[in-house]
């Protein structure tokens, strides 16, 4: 997907304008409350209008002031989903889903309900009455509604923020699932920084009704950390899991990781804080850690007393904070073997 | 004991076609005011709402006042109707003309407390999910305000059926063509030896008032179920 966007509009004192021409398929919209991300969400589904500048889809220009241009929002093809689901109360869940596809001409048509119904698990809830859904169906109803019209690019506005932090982890594989089966490019707002890593590989921060950068995801996480109070997270995908005595042993990459907790599945996502893994300059023989991974320093960071580590492990990354006094005492630099030590409880799965 | 003259029964045919008319008449347009005034940000909403309202507190009889100055053989509208050869005074349409205007607050009202009631980004999605102004009015706005249309609907009703200030100046109240009930029981009551049929009259009315007020509860209970 290709976005370009130059926009102004006055929201009474607020002003926004965005300026930006990017090429990608998972974009985050990231910044605190009231920045103005919503605000360019509705610019480009069409549901406000730029006082001037221009919008452009890949080869379809949606806004252009000069020329006279304003698609209407039908005429789009751009999806949103709402931070609350906002469904139509009264249908039922079978008619909310096809109510954008019957609209769909057919030539666009190329998902079918039976398929997202399926991978959204909406079969037993069609015949229901939306009122009586939950908060994490409803959501779920909401996407498929929004995927059955086969928008060429889907806007999703904070889709998580009105669910509590378990169901948080229980959409994010059906939307990751849905997002790479269908190849729709997303556009995905949020204020929360993990969401975004989840989510995304590119950002736009929104501060003040500005875009003020462009960078990737990771890019970002990391840039987070130089704040004062602020740690780092490490996002892990592992693999199918194998299981050893009680434990797990799960593939990362070319290592293999064991872990206490037990996940299902081909792809599961773990949590790791960068400050629970220990460093060894060599092997320690025995420990109580479960995991002993030879790693090779890649790059060191320093900001006030807190050290950023990040390790080559095997073909993945790791990022581990320690303190300044421990560089010095394992005489940690760029290219030097370490031995990182995590226990197989540090782990928290995130799906 | 309760017997009603051949008059009567026209009085009451009558009555009951003026209300029907009136109120179907006056759905479109006050679907489309309630639109306005439920949605829009336009300046002048304030002045359209007064507008609208301003028969609501009129006296009736001021209302069919002004209707006649502008209806009349030598009003502002009334000309270019005398030239299509309408006539409205002294006549059934002038009788349903003067129930919408009476009438016509109490629908909009109604109606756009209702859209009011309706979530704005439920409408916007249904735009976003490919569905055109016109579509999402017709599946989304009117069906979510269904309850208020029916009881906007069910007001005017009632007050046509009841209406007497403005139709006794603007239509008269001539026997057979548009003396309703209300004009009946008034001409029956300053006729000696006129009070039973007026009673028997006032009868009918409650009977009729009560039958709306039934249906369109029943009517309203259908919607919720679905």
């Amino acid at each position: 997907m290709h976005l370009t966007v130059s926009a102004h509009k006055m929201l009474g004192n607020f002003h926004f304008a965005a300026e930006f021409d990017l090429t990608g398929n998972r974009i985050g919209l990231y910044g605190p409350s009231g920045s103005g991300k919503s605000t360019l969400m509705h610019l480009l589904a069409g549901l406000l209008r730029p006082d001037s500048g221009t919008i452009r889809l890949d080869e379809t220009i949606l806004f252009d002031r000069i020329r006279g241009i304003n698609l209407p929002p039908e005429q789009r093809r751009v999806g949103v989903v709402f931070q609350h689901s906002h469904l139509f109360p009264h249908m039922s869940v079978r008619r909310n889903l096809l109510y954008g596809w019957r609209r769909t001409p057919e030539t666009d048509r190329h998902i079918e309900p039976e398929a997202i119904i399926e991978v959204l698990h909406l079969g037993h809830l069609l015949d229901r009455g939306v009122n009586l859904l939950s908060g994490g169906e409803r959501q779920r109803v909401a996407l498929g509604r929004t995927i059955l019209t086969c928008p060429r690019l889907i806007l999703m506005d904070e889709p998580l923020s009105g669910l509590d932090e378990e169901l948080k982890f229980q959409i994010m594989p059906y939307l990751n699932t849905v997002f790479s089966r269908f190849e729709i490019p997303l556009v995905f707002i949020s204020h929360s920084l993990m969401e975004m890593r989840l989510m995304t590989e590119q950002v736009l921060v929104v501060d003040q009704g500005e875009i003020k950068q462009q960078m990737a995801t990771e890019e970002l996480a990391l840039s987070a950390w130089a704040a004062p109070g602020q740690g780092y997270i490490n996002i892990l995908r592992l693999g199918r899991p194998q299981p050893q005595g009680d434990l797990w042993i799960y593939p990362w990459g070319d290592v293999r990781l064991v872990l206490t907790e037990r996940a299902e599945g081909e792809d599961n996502v773990f949590e790791l804080d960068a400050r629970e893994i220990l460093l060894f300059k060599r092997h320690p023989e025995a420990t109580s850690a479960r995991n002993l991974l030879p790693c090779t320093v890649r790059k060191l960071f320093t900001v006030g007393n807190r050290a950023r580590v990040e390790l080559q492990c095997g073909s993945e990354t790791l990022i581990v904070q320690i303190v300044p006094e421990s560089i010095r005492e394992l005489e940690l630099a760029e290219g030097r073997e370490v031995v990182a030590a995590v226990k197989a409880s540090a782990f928290r799965r995130l799906t | 004991m309760f017997t009603l003259s051949n008059d009567d029964l026209t009085a009451i045919r009558l009555s009951l076609q003026v209300a029907m008319t009136a109120t179907l008449v006056a759905l479109p347009p006050g679907i489309a005011v309630a639109y306005f005034l439920a949605f829009s940000k336009m300046r002048g909403k304030a002045l359209v709402e007064g507008l609208i309202n301003l028969p609501l507190v009129l006296p009736p009889v001021v209302v069919g006042y002004l209707l006649l100055l502008l209806l009349g053989r030598n009003g502002w509208l009334g000309g270019v109707l005398a030239d299509l050869n309408i006539r409205v005074i002294f006549t059934l349409t002038g009788a349903i003309i003067a129930s919408s205007v009476v009438g016509f607050p109490l629908l909009v009202r109604s109606i756009r407390i209702g859209m009011e009631g309706i979530d704005r980004p439920c409408i916007q999605a249904a735009r976003t999910l490919g569905a055109s102004w016109w579509d999402s009015l017709f599946t989304i706005i009117l069906p979510l305000s269904g309850r208020a249309i029916l009881a906007g609907m069910t007001l005017m009703f009632a007050r046509s059926l009841g209406e007497f200030g403005a139709t006794i100046i603007l239509a008269g109240n001539i026997p057979g063509v548009t003396q309703t009930i209300p004009l009946a029981i008034y001409e029956y009551t300053s006729t000696p030896g006129g009070d039973r049929m007026a009673l028997t009259l006032c009868l009918v009315s409650i009977l009729l008032s009560f039958i709306v007020l039934l249906a369109s509860g029943a009517a309203s209970k259908s919607l919720d179920r679905k």
